[in-house]
């Protein structure tokens, strides 16, 4: 085919993710999208003009070269650009399927100034599942071992990010996971419909191949300290997450019949409650139940269309703001309107009402309107003064974010945090105030993306890097 | 996976278990607990641990066979495995000299009392151990609760052993009798426990209450251990398991705990219409 030039470049439309349709999904746990097929693939690839700046790599958290995988796939060289995508980013299944594009490297494209951004993230997921279908996982190249010792503590996306760019340095790596599974929220929190837990498994059995070693059923803090990990390793990652889920603190919250949206999530994704009795872990029936999530964000959206697929009669998702204020990624919130998810904006609870029997029966709400700017930039939600009404809910899921999991300091005492509990880092070297600790992820941020996560034990494992050549720099 | 060393028939479905877990048994200390998946596609289930040994790198729990994973788990004998075992979790008891500290173990209870009592006797504790049951067959772990105490009373429902009552009864007998008592652990059922905080509250005694909740991961991230204390919302499993008492909410913490009722009954009959299966096919099979 002759070369296109960036007019005709220009002119070809955005190509839309094939997917399930809603009425076939909202049946079954399989992935919505599909995925691009070749011939889709190469032709939004073409769609990318090679812009001179590249905005899109400062857009992504890990900086990959995106124009240059783009320019592969679009020659059909998919393995050469999955080794592209793989030099900064240890998950890219993962990735493509999860990342916020809109507010990351697709924002920045130059042709959304003018129309529709190149879908990335959609040929990112095609580069990385080509690699996977056709040729397997490719291990990449390893340095020399170095003969150093790091701990990560956590398997999920901060930890395993970390632990790949370490390994591939030649350092010995040991990821500590407290639960029974690797891959942390990836694997208890976001869905099989969003993101299959095969392709998560695949890619850590990757990081394995090449010499990362995983100790399941390991709490750091209670199981060994963090003290004790220094004394055998000769640095230490914390990528622990948020993991603690807020409540929002109204009576009858804890009536029968309120999960937090991690609880309801673990106990489908990790624990496998939807084959109930098959698995042995139970969960609230929600079959021709009415269920209401509360809160806005991508775990909001989980929760609810997993309830749909779980044969909820109505399912809704209940938030005091509007949907421009949602932090939810814009396909989730579109696919769970095309799913039927019912949205009950500028709506806040204030009491969960429960029958004789301590189940939750109905929800208080008080309407909100939007006033002033608060410090986040988003207008903050204000009650209208006398407009409350109940709604009969079966079962409520509590999607509003989490805290900051104690056990580590609680433990490590020395190690600073801030007064909600999360870890404070030099911000770019991620360095605690503990000599060979470093931290990053939702444990510094709080509550954030998979890929900020990510980025953040990239930007440990360089900065670990740096400090075990030269240790008494701290 | 973990080793199981030993077992051993308390009483009537009630086990005790030695399992390697040698992390474990270096760590832990009196009122932490295990969580344990027995299975792949098991449920993880929380279990105070009893005991510990280091040179074995062995720790003990001991489960009542009630629903489909305890009994699952109670079908187990020494060299099976347990597929998954992480902790300790939770916090430590609270161990101080208070003078005569008083320990309540209620059935199965008494497991978790052990290790406790035990702690508060080496703390230099005048330790009463109170230990109740349906029926004599009922008291466990007697001769390790009289080793670690100064004074031991058996209890039982039916009078067929000791204290013919609860015993929230021989607690209030034990005040009457105008011994001076300066702390009080009690563990066991919620009714149990409740009623020694109803027996103890109008003296003033300090008094803790172990509390067993449904738990998914044991590490704060679930947040289903949630209970009230003291009107505030609390996790058992990263602020607990014990606390005061007075300020829980009982109510609350059973009707909580009756959440899975119904499921549980579902996976129970289908347990054991997948043993009845085996057996029917192990006939055939001759």
């Amino acid at each position: 085919m002759a070369e296109l030039n960036n007019k005709e470049r220009m002119r070809i439309k955005r190509h839309k993710m094939p997917k399930q349709e809603p009425e076939q999904r909202i049946k079954n746990f399989n992935e919505v999208n599909s995925g691009y097929t070749e011939e889709l693939a190469v032709a939004e690839a073409n769609r990318c003009i090679q812009c001179k700046n590249s905005p899109c790599i400062a857009g992504c958290p890990v900086s990959i070269n995106i124009p240059k995988f783009i320019k592969l796939i679009s020659e059909r060289k998919h393995k050469e650009a999955a080794a592209v995508i793989k030099i900064d980013n240890a998950l890219p299944a993962v990735c493509g399927r999860v990342c916020p594009q809109e507010e990351q490297c697709e924002k920045v494209c130059v042709l959304a100034k003018r129309g529709e951004p190149v879908a990335i993230g959609n040929l990112e997921r095609w580069a990385a599942d080509w690699e996977r279908k056709n040729i397997g996982l490719q291990i990449p190249n390893k340095k020399p071992s170095t003969g150093k010792r790091i701990a990560v503590v956590g398997a999920g996306p901060a930890g395993i990010s970390c632990a790949g760019d370490l390994a591939q340095m030649g350092h010995k790596v040991t990821v500590f996971e407290a639960l029974h599974s690797t891959g942390g929220v990836l694997i208890y929190g976001i869905p099989e419909f969003r993101l299959p837990k095969k392709i998560v498994n695949i890619e850590i059995e990757a990081l394995a191949k090449m010499g990362v070693e995983f100790i399941t059923n390991c709490v750091i803090g209670l199981t060994e300290t963090v003290d004790e990990l220094l004394e055998r390793f000769d640095a230490v990652f914390i990528g622990v997450g948020a993991g603690l889920p807020y409540f929002m603190n109204i009576p009858g919250e804890h009536l029968n019949g309120v999960y937090s949206a991690n609880e309801f999530l673990t106990r489908v994704n990790l624990m496998k409650a939807y084959t109930f009795p098959i698995a042995d872990t139970p969960m609230f029936d929600v079959k021709n139940k009415v269920v209401a999530v509360f809160g806005g964000g991508n775990t909001a959206m989980d929760a609810v269309r997993t309830s749909l697929r779980l044969g909820a009669k109505r399912a809704m998702v209940i938030y005091r703001r509007t949907e421009a204020e949602m932090p939810a990624r814009i396909e989730e919130i579109k696919h769970a309107k095309e799913e039927g998810v019912e949205f009950c904006l500028l709506a806040a609870p204030t009491e969960f009402i429960g029958n004789e029997n301590g189940w939750l029966s109905s929800a208080r709400l008080q309407k909100m309107k939007l006033g002033e700017a608060d410090s986040s930039g988003r207008r903050r939600p204000v009650p209208i003064e006398g407009d409350v009404e109940d709604i009969a809910i079966q079962t409520a899921i509590i999607a509003i974010g989490n805290g900051s999991n104690p056990i580590i300091h609680n433990t490590t005492p020395d190690l600073n945090v801030n007064k909600w509990g999360n870890i404070l880092v030099e911000k770019d070297s991620m360095k605690t105030n503990k000599k060979g600790v470093f931290a990053g992820g939702d444990i510094v941020t709080g509550g954030a993306t998979v890929i900020l996560a990510m980025g953040a034990g990239r930007t440990a494992a360089k900065s670990i890097n740096n400090y075990l050549n030269n240790p008494d720099a701290w | 996976m973990n080793k199981i060393l030993e077992t051993r028939l308390l009483a009537p479905a009630i086990k005790l278990f030695k399992v390697e877990a040698l992390k474990i048994a270096k760590k832990r200390k009196a009122g932490q607990f295990i969580i344990l998946r027995v299975r792949e596609d098991g449920e993880r289930i929380p279990l105070t641990i009893a005991d510990s040994n280091i040179e074995e790198g062995s720790i003990t729990f001991i489960v009542q066979g009630v629903g489909k994973t305890t009994k699952q788990l109670n079908s187990l004998e020494a060299g099976d495995f347990i597929s998954d075992i992480v902790g300790p979790l939770g916090r430590p008891s609270r161990i101080e000299n208070f003078g005569t500290a008083v320990s309540i173990g209620g059935g199965v209870g008494a497991a978790i009392a052990y290790p406790t009592a035990k702690a508060l006797k080496e703390a230099g504790n005048y330790v009463i151990s109170i230990v109740g049951g349906r029926s004599k067959e009922f008291v466990i772990l007697e001769d390790e609760m009289k080793a670690t105490s100064d004074e031991f009373y058996p209890c039982t429902d039916d009078g067929t052993y000791g204290f013919h009552g609860f015993v929230t009864q021989k607690l209030q007998q034990l005040i009457d009798s105008g011994k001076k008592i300066d702390y009080v652990l009690a563990i066991g059922p919620i009714p149990m426990m409740e009623g020694v905080a109803n027996v103890t509250k109008p003296y003033r005694i300090e008094t803790s209450a172990s509390l067993n909740t449904i738990m998914v991961d044991g590490t704060g991230m679930c947040g289903g251990c949630r209970v009230i204390v003291g009107g505030k919302t609390k996790f058992a499993c990263v602020d607990g398991p014990e606390f005061d008492a007075h300020e829980v909410d009982f109510k609350i913490l059973s009707n909580r705990n009756k959440m899975y009722l119904t499921q549980e009954q579902t996976s129970e009959d289908e347990h054991s219409c997948f043993l009845d299966k085996m057996y029917e096919k192990g006939k055939a099979n001759g």
